[in-house]
């Protein structure tokens, strides 16, 4: 219970993080991009913010044996910079650039109500499960009897 | 034109980062919404409990925080709504192709210095730039 308790205020905090910082606004977002035009530099400083106060706070963190609520740290043990990386970034990046919308931006734009948020969420959620239908296929395909 | 906003985009990261250093200490876990979010979509990872809590605490933040403090929360979408559906289409694909979005890479990823996670961040943050170009200056908007 308290772990879930727990999960519910951090989530909390990260998205009044999100909208306080406007990362939540599309507009904004877009304007940081936009070097040529109405730029916007804030989003600078939400990157900022958030990097020194986790780089700082992973350091005393990750000298512990493990974290309060489970038995070990799950950290990414990947170290391939390969075609998914590359290309999954790039691609999301075009997503990016149409919308403003973010993954970590547009979930708590859910809650304002905007219908915008909704609509991009739901087809964001159907593009994650889309790729993992494909992955599936793949890897079953490509998977050879040793 | 949306208005230059340095201190509250500092507060509002560095809230980003206590969630991201609070997620680690207590649940072992990269506070990257990509992450958390493909772990709820069925079929359900078997700890989908913790995050689905921590999406509905991230869902309900942005109205506690205008209902209580009275702040206004600007949002603005200029996008055209069938965009909405292709660009939240490629969105989708590509953080998980890619393994990551804004948050898990661009903060929890570079924070950890890991070279995954800085080259994808430049990646997606060119790419976006490049698109954003694209669009406002050589096609004139959507």
């Amino acid at each position: 219970m308290s772990r879930i308790l727990s999960a519910l205020v951090i989530g909390l905090v990260f998205g009044a993080g999100i909208a306080v910082s406007g990362m939540i606004n599309p507009a904004k977002v877009l304007n940081f991009f936009d070097l040529a035009g109405t730029w916007d530099p804030s989003l600078a400083f939400v990157m900022g913010g958030a990097l020194i106060v986790t780089a700082i706070g992973y350091r005393f963190v990750l000298k512990n044996p493990a974290p309060i609520f489970d038995r070990r740290f799950h950290l990414p043990t990947s170290r391939a910079i390969d075609l998914p990386l590359l290309a999954g970034s790039a691609t999301f990046g075009i997503g990016w650039g149409i919308t403003g919308f973010c993954p970590g931006g547009s979930i708590p734009a859910l809650g304002l109500g905007h219908g915008e948020a909704w609509l991009f969420v739901a087809s964001m959620v159907a593009g994650i499960a889309l790729a993992r239908l494909s992955r599936q296929i793949i890897s079953a395909r490509t998977t050879r009897p040793a | 034109m949306t208005e230059f906003t340095p201190w509250m985009s500092l507060l509002g990261g560095a809230l980003i980062g206590l969630a991201a250093v609070l997620l680690m200490a207590l649940h072992g876990r990269i506070a990257g919404m990509t992450g958390i979010l493909t772990g709820i979509i069925p079929p359900l990872a078997s700890d989908w409990g913790w995050r689905a809590a921590f999406l509905a605490g991230a869902v309900v933040a942005p109205a506690i925080i205008a209902a209580t403090t009275g702040l206004e929360i600007p949002f603005s979408s200029p996008t055209p709504a069938p965009w909405l559906i292709v660009g939240g289409l490629i969105v989708g694909a590509g953080v998980y192709f890619g393994s990551g979005c804004t948050s898990g890479h661009g903060v929890c990823g570079i924070a950890r210095l890991s070279p995954r996670s800085i080259v994808a961040t430049l990646t997606f943050m060119a790419a976006t730039a490049i698109t954003v170009f694209i669009i406002r200056h050589v096609a004139g908007g959507l």
